[in-house]
């Protein structure tokens, strides 16, 4: 008979014993969960990289709604257990569902301490440990106004600095003399309040709270001493408590949290509870690695493996905090029987300290350099006898053996026990043993299977040279392409920290990023200054020096050096009177070359850069304006005529060829966009293979984008259809809108399409209104800056020093 | 011909980081500023197929022509990477904030 399994809580603890279990008894268990918080189970760790605004939530879920459905997961969202009847064997939801179990997980997980001082129940005082706490910090910030974080643990210092990085001005109020005390020593702690501070956070310690001041509203944070701090935002970060009142209303035996054996079972042997809300041999556990052992122990069990034990082991303390690293572990209390190995770097603010008793090491505290963590904690581990090693011990494994300091060798040295992946406990053996039985070959995939590197990602540089060691040279770093010489980072994560750090001129970026150069290359900086101009509409300043010739003069530059002019030709329609101004200019400027383009326009060839002023202030006399032919942008779209003409057409394809083009030219985009609108599925103006087509059906108008009619040849994907040209132009809109934020420089919708995923594209534009409206709206926005016709504005003066010579010195003057 | 300094403008009609052209009977010449504010002049014909050098974007103290994206030093005129050749340098001096370039050291280092 299947049996009952519910599951109060859905954090990361019960979704890591989930998968373990049906892993090990696939079918055993009719699975049904209860969450309070209204979503799926998401990356808890990774919290603080969402308030830094360098992840978003999409991006930390651990369990999408389909891995649910797929293994016949029952999952109440938004149900708070208000009950649980031991005898019926059932529990009862806030929400009115009573669910009857065999075997019972609890998992509610910790409660933030409320420090009970006056004013704790104001508006503006809020606590940090789930995605609403997050949220509402976000919306906080968007005030740019002054915060004070309760509290300078690990919690509150990752909150001050993501308030801090969206753009708020930050004070730290910490009771102790040094921060994160509980997991540095006050040589480290020093050093993290300096780091901190340099980066403009304010760091109080030995500051006790007294009050918080205001009128239901916070204004102001009173301290012990006197001090009133201005604040419209107090984050409550003091420490958390296990959540064990259920349990302890249900008559489990409650401690500090809910009392388990080291099989995780409560007093009831068919109720167990594990993650923060459990204690075991008198412990109770807030970092993820000994809630993943818990959940593995928990999943045993339940699949029948009486043996499964949880075993205490010290987890290492890191700090996710951009920029600034730190590693602890162990017991780092000063004593008589202890001794100590210190390194310090002081103009690079690095400080190492290793804690040894017997021999062996029982403490570690890193600052500045933590690389090493991992083969200190190895060492610790296994309590190795270092005394052969002692003397050059703290300067790493590089430095043991061969002398070597290349840092792939340090990792080759490693033993196959040594854990890589603290978060997940996964050891060096497992990651290589995968790689190879798998045939892994990116890191997505080793992730996938591992979970190494899977969760806070700060060992990610030893998953990959683990598997550069594995595979050679078929490990395919692609995945993190630099963007060019001048930074490690590629274009995705330089992308991610403009937004997240509202970096917003190519200085900015290049100082804050560490660019190796001083003012880049001609890769990275047309790079720059596009993703920038996305990025702030309105707020940033075009950098035409980074600009490659053509977009900087608007004109096409040619193997000689003249510059081809392509006038816009609204949908691919002209008139005599504009064919006859083209004439005209052609005769004027004695234009060699006219030849009519692949997009429906006529290009003139061969014009002299000093000539193109004059030729546009003809060409705009007769209403013409830039056609952008040489633009990361808008290019042409081409139309066929149509339900005005032809005997085939279903709807007004010129028509709307031409409100496209009016709507969307003058956006600049990672490359160039073509376009093209058949009136019936004949598709005469081809628009099955342009970055975006319309297709009309006699119902409507079926769109189309991701295709290629150039170095390679594809056709295109179907988006959606849709029943009227207003929505024609927002869907368009909106995609070329999410092209514009998300692709790399340079990269054409179709392979943008295939890296991210046609279904995801599909998913954000056609399915999810709500998200396409909004890219729609900062479409619109930024065209209020782009629409202006540069050749206007060259005609009316701009940058006149680009078109003629600084000076011309002729024989004459050479020689007086 | 001795070679001779010529006045051909200000250091504010360059942009910084770009450069302007100047006529000149030894043919066309790049006249260059960069971000740290010196001021180059090199041929503005690139060595690989004549591209017009004063139209690349500048950074550091090179170039990068605009139609094979060669990448020229503004110090010395050399090709800089895989790529080999070189294009003629020319004397420079800014006095006030006044440009100078030399003319005539071709027609000496030939004679």
């Amino acid at each position: 008979m299947i049996e009952k399994l519910v599951i109060i809580g859905n954090g990361m603890a019960p979704g890591r014993m989930l998968e373990h279990l049906l892993e090990a008894a696939p079918g055993r268990y009719q699975v049904t969960i209860f969450n309070a918080e209204p979503r799926v189970n998401y990356d808890r760790i990774m919290l603080s990289p969402v308030l830094s605004g360098e992840k978003d939530y999409e991006q930390i879920i651990i369990h999408g709604d389909g891995w649910y459905v797929r293994n016949g997961i029952t999952l109440y969202k938004g149900h708070r257990i208000e009950a649980i009847d031991r005898v019926a064997r059932t529990v009862t939801s806030s929400e009115g569902v009573t669910e009857a179990y065999d075997k019972l997980v609890i998992a509610t997980g910790s409660n933030p301490l409320i420090i009970p001082v006056p004013g704790h129940d104001f508006a503006g005082v809020l606590t940090y440990r789930d995605l609403d706490d997050v949220n509402a910090m976000l919306l906080a910030a968007q005030s740019r106004a002054k915060a004070v974080v309760i509290g300078g643990g690990l919690l509150g210092l990752e909150a001050a600095a993501g308030l801090q990085s969206q753009g708020m001005d930050v004070t730290v109020v910490h009771l102790m003399p040094t921060l994160m005390e509980r997991q540095l020593d006050p040589a480290a702690g020093y050093l993290l309040q300096k780091a901190l501070e340099t980066r403009g956070i304010k760091v109080l310690t030995q500051a006790n709270t007294k009050a918080i001041l205001g009128n239901g509203k916070v204004e102001a944070v009173e301290l012990a001493d006197g001090t009133i701090i201005p604040a419209t935002l107090v984050v409550m970060a003091a420490g958390i408590r296990p959540n064990a009142a259920l349990a302890r209303e249900a008559g489990l035996s409650v401690e500090r949290g809910i009392v388990v054996d080291d099989g995780m079972r409560t007093s009831d042997p068919d109720i167990y509870a594990l993650g923060e809300c459990a204690e075991v041999g008198g412990r109770v556990y807030g970092l993820v690695a000994p809630l993943y052992e818990m959940a593995r122990t928990a999943a045993a069990r339940l699949a029948g493996d009486e043996s499964a034990r949880f075993v205490h082991l010290d987890t290492p303390t890191k700090l996710k905090v951009t920029g600034i690293d730190v590693y602890s572990l162990g017991d780092f209390a000063d004593g008589d029987d202890r001794e100590e190995i210190v390194l310090r770097d002081a103009s690079a603010d690095v400080y190492k300290r290793l804690i040894l008793k017997d021999d062996r090491i029982i403490g570690t505290v890193l600052f500045g350099e933590v690389a090493d963590g991992a083969w200190f904690n190895d060492l610790k581990k296994k309590a190795a006898n270092i005394s052969e090693m002692r003397d050059t011990l703290i300067f790493g494994p590089a430095f043991q053996g061969g002398g070597t300091s290349d840092p792939a060798a340090a990792v080759a040295a490693l033993p196959d026990d040594a854990e890589i992946c603290g978060c997940n406990g996964i050891c060096k053996g497992k990651i290589t043993s995968t790689i190879k039985a798998k045939g892994l070959t990116t890191l997505d995939e080793v992730r996938a299977h591992t979970k190494a590197s899977a969760s806070c990602g700060t060992c990610t540089g030893l998953v990959e040279q683990l598997m550069e060691l594995t595979l050679g040279d078929a490990f395919d770093r692609s995945a993190v392409q630099p963007m060019c010489a001048c930074t490690p980072l590629g274009h995705d994560d330089v992308r991610r920290l403009i937004v997240a750090k509202s970096l917003k001129t190519v200085p900015a970026v290049m100082q804050e990023l560490e660019w190796k150069t001083s003012c880049g290359c001609a890769k990275c900086r047309p790079a720059l200054n596009y993703y920038l101009v996305c990025d702030w509409p309105g707020e940033y300043a075009d950098d035409y020096q980074s600009r490659f010739i053509n977009e900087r003069v608007h004109a096409n530059i040619q193997k000689d050096g003249t510059f081809s002019v392509v006038p816009r030709m609204w949908g691919g329609v002209t008139s005599s009177k504009e064919l006859r101004a083209i004439a005209d200019v052609v005769d004027k400027f004695a234009i060699p070359t006219v030849k009519v383009t692949g997009g429906q326009r006529i290009d003139m060839l061969g014009v002299r850069k000093e000539d193109l002023p004059a030729v546009w202030a003809d060409l705009g006399k007769a209403g013409f304006v830039s056609g952008h032919a040489y633009a990361k942008g808008l290019r042409t779209v081409k139309t066929c005529v149509g339900t005005d003409w032809c005997r085939f057409g279903t709807q007004d394809s010129t028509g709307l060829g031409i409100r496209i083009e009016k709507f969307m030219w003058g956006s600049w985009t990672p490359a160039k966009v073509k376009m093209a609108v058949s009136g019936c599925p004949r598709n005469c103006s081809e628009a099955t293979c342009k970055d975006v087509g319309v297709i009309c059906v006699d119902s409507g108008y079926e769109i189309h984008f991701a295709g290629a009619a150039g170095l390679d040849i594809k056709g295109t994907e179907i988006l959606g259809q849709v029943k009227t040209e207003d929505e024609t132009v927002e869907y368009i809109a909106a995609l070329v809108q999410m092209y514009r934020e998300q692709a790399r420089y340079l990269e054409r919708i179709y392979k943008w399409a295939k890296r991210i995923g046609v279904d995801e594209i599909r998913r954000q534009i056609v399915q999810d209104g709500d998200r396409r409206r909004s890219y729609f709206e900062r479409f619109v926005f930024s065209q209020k800056f782009a629409q202006v016709d540069p050749w206007d504005e060259r005609v009316s003066g701009k940058d006149k020093h680009e078109f003629r010579p600084m000076a011309v010195v002729g024989f004459a003057e050479a020689a007086e | 011909m001795s070679s001779k300094w010529v006045e051909v403008g200000s250091l504010d009609d360059i942009p910084s980081r770009g450069a302007r052209c100047v006529d000149t009977y030894e043919g066309r010449l790049a006249v260059f500023r960069t971000a740290e504010g010196q001021v180059f002049a090199i041929e503005d014909h690139c060595p690989h197929k004549g591209g017009p050098l004063s139209q690349g974007i500048v950074h550091g103290a090179s170039v990068t022509c605009p139609l094979h994206n060669w990448v020229i030093s503004l110090e010395t005129g050399k090709a800089l990477g895989a790529d080999e050749g070189a294009v003629r340098t020319v004397p420079v001096r800014v006095e006030g904030g006044r440009l100078f370039i030399a003319l005539g050291s071709r027609a000496e280092k030939a004679a």
